[in-house]
């Protein structure tokens, strides 16, 4: 994979918020390479800035948050540069597509199911009427939903949760966009809905051959649906790898916390790990690794100056001082090893 | 025809609602002070006996229950009786109709431009939220919630009058409709701001809402999403209140037609009362009574055909 260029590349972004005259530092140089054809996973507790990261590939940003610094570069062009509705209007939807969390509140609910398909067809594709229902009734088909001429002319309400979520995935791949973005797609769902989605969404992107990314904080879903993963933590992205390099050879202590509190891990009686702390205000500089203060095992030089990725494979790094030839000696936490396994006998 | 049965229901109930209205109206009303049945000059020239058989002869002095029933029979024969007072002799049915055309025409006119005006104002204060087209907007609803109307009559008038050259008195012989167009001014101002209002409040709500990121993520501009989404959804709530403020038009205002002497329905109720003209009392409470049930019931209807989720005959939308 190392040897591919890359369809959309973020490099060093920052982007900040503006709330009540304080800046919010949400992303602090944030560096990311979307491959063609893969599937990606961010990773992170809320508020670790994963949404905001994406959202920008598509200027969905609030209207107080700002990309400040990098650049993100999609063909050719560096979209962070842009500035009017309408550049970006060439993007959204067309090239990248985005499904969003709640999939009860995401459809407008005074609108014919099958028409707010139409409509996203209607929009970028050029083709209009008759043969867009068309279009809208086979996108229907396609995501799963049975008899789809009576679904297209019924409402919202007239669906269930997961059957809402599959709309709305129709809207969003129904331009065959290159890239999908997926903000925790399962997460308003029922459990036994969540698997079904996961594998509409992996049918889907094999067959329009498109690079998903999914935004989650449930690494069971990463799990079993992730080519690479990347772990967020206060604003950039800590660790970066291929799936199982992330779950057998993790080298960011905030990615073992991650992997460890993991409840399939759990053991019956034990307590489950958890993190404990606060993430760090990004409201103020953020000085040495940003995990430290969390870090049990945290190393002098964590709290004085901040690690650079080390690279462990070409295609995992980290950014940790562990990495470092210097670092003395320290321990995994015992529970995480053979990880993948363990998640796989435990479902 | 669940539709059709669920019509026949809500007008029956509504019948019986105005009819209870009417018969609390008509209790109410006998119970005030016999006194007002006649004029100051008969108050001092009668005597104690021709007023008894002023009464008498009116009916007024039955046993109340007869008085009640004689009322039911009359309305039954759609029969709402003569004007005593207001004007003596003729059928209450004149005197209303008469009165409600030019009210009902001030009115819609009104209605019109308030809707236009009123929606305009709020989409353009939803679109530039926070700017100047927005402080300007509730500028004014704050003015016209805050200054007494006659103080803003006034001024409407002596704007008309001194710059425009308009006619400051309602006449119906002369330039009936340029005498119109001030006191139509006067009874929109209120109206819009109050559509403005309602229509920002209702669109703001709308675009905070996350099919709107949908409608934005799906590449569409923000008019297209004003257009197809958020008006649309805006105007459901607003829709419920049309069918009644368009029936009541008929009612007037009080104060405009006060203040410019339109001779319209406005003062005709306050007016009755305090002139003991009972019919004219009766019938108008039915009239308002009726109307407001039925526009009531039209927003309803229109809501229900607006807003799929909203079933009237009670098989349940679902969930959202």
């Amino acid at each position: 994979m190392a040897e591919k260029t890359p369809i959309l590349s973020a490099k060093d972004v920052e982007i900040q918020f503006s709330l009540r005259g304080n800046m919010l530092k949400a992303i602090r140089k944030c560096s990311l390479d979307l491959y063609e054809g893969e599937t990606l996973a961010i990773v992170g507790e809320s508020g670790s800035g994963k949404s905001v990261f994406t959202k920008s590939f598509l200027g969905m940003l609030d209207a107080n948050g700002k990309i400040t610094g990098g650049s993100i570069t999609y063909e050719g062009v560096d979209i962070s540069k842009y500035t009017t509705e309408k550049q970006w209007r060439d993007i959204r939807g067309k090239k990248i597509a985005m499904v969003m969390q709640d999939p009860m509140t995401s459809l407008n609910p005074l609108k014919k199911v099958g028409k707010q398909i139409q409509e996203s067809i209607e929009l970028h594709r050029g083709i209009k009427g008759a043969e867009a229902k068309k279009m809208a009734i086979d996108m229907l088909a396609k995501v799963g939903i049975p008899d789809p001429e009576k679904r297209y002319n019924q409402y919202p309400h007239e669906f269930s949760g997961g059957m809402r979520q599959r709309v709305v995935i129709a809207i969003a791949v129904a331009c065959q966009p290159q890239i999908l973005i997926c903000d925790e797609p399962t997460t308003a769902l029922d459990v036994t809905i969540q698997a079904q989605i996961l594998d509409l969404i992996r049918n889907l992107k094999n067959e329009l051959n498109m690079t998903v990314v999914y935004i989650t904080h449930d690494l069971g879903v990463v799990a079993n649906v992730a080519d690479r993963i990347a772990v967020m933590y206060a604003g950039q992205i800590v660790e970066c790898g291929n799936a199982d390099e992330i779950f057998y050879d993790a080298w960011h202590p905030y990615t073992w916390a991650l992997l460890s509190a993991l409840p399939q891990l759990g053991v019956k009686g034990q307590d489950l790990p958890s993190i404990e702390g606060t993430p760090p205000n990004l409201f103020q500089e953020i000085k040495g690794d940003a995990f430290a203060p969390r870090n049990k095992q945290a190393l002098a030089i964590d709290f004085v100056k901040e690690p650079p990725f080390f690279e462990v494979s070409p295609t995992h790094k980290a950014k940790t001082w562990y990495l470092d030839p210097r670092c003395p000696a320290f321990e995994r936490p015992e529970n995480i090893r053979n990880y993948k396994e363990k998640i796989r006998q435990r479902g | 025809m669940d539709m059709l049965k669920y019509s026949i229901r809500r007008l029956l109930q509504g019948l019986i609602t105005v009819l209870l209205i009417a018969t609390v109206v008509f209790l109410l009303m006998r119970m005030l002070p016999t006194d007002y049945y006649f004029t100051e000059e008969q108050q001092m020239k009668f005597t104690d006996e021709q007023k008894e058989a002023a009464l008498a002869a009116a009916g007024l002095t039955d046993p109340i229950g007869e008085q009640l029933l004689d009322f039911y029979v009359d309305l039954v024969h759609l029969d709402f009786g003569e004007s005593r007072r207001i004007q003596s002799g003729v059928a209450v049915v004149d005197v209303i109709g008469e009165k409600f055309t030019i009210s009902m025409r001030m009115g819609i006119i009104s209605l019109a431009i308030s809707l236009c005006l009123g929606v305009l104002l709020g989409i353009g204060q939803t679109i530039g939220k926070d700017h100047l087209v927005d402080h300007i907007g509730t500028a004014y609803t704050v003015f016209v919630n805050a200054v007494p109307a006659l103080v803003s009559y006034s001024l409407v008038l002596v704007i008309g009058s001194r710059v425009f050259g308009l006619p400051s008195v309602y006449s119906s012989r002369v330039n009936t409709g340029l005498s119109m167009v001030l006191p139509t001014i006067c009874i929109s101002l209120s109206s819009i701001a109050g559509y403005a209002l309602w229509t920002r409040r209702y669109m703001v709500d709308e675009i905070t809402k996350d099919y709107i990121k949908l409608a934005k993520v799906k590449g569409l501009s923000t008019s297209q999403i004003m257009v197809r989404h958020v008006l649309r959804n805006a105007f459901v709530p607003l829709a419920q209140y049309l069918p009644a403020s368009f029936l009541l038009t008929i009612s007037g205002s009080l104060l405009a037609e006060r203040f410019f002497s339109v001779p319209g329905m406005g003062p005709l109720l306050t007016d009755a009362i305090s002139r003991y003209d009972l019919n004219i009392v009766q019938t108008l409470v039915i009239l308002y009574g009726s109307l407001g049930v039925l526009g009531v019931f039209l927003g309803d209807v229109l809501m229900m055909l607006i807003d799929p989720r909203i079933s009237l005959t009670g098989k349940g939308g679902g969930a959202r």
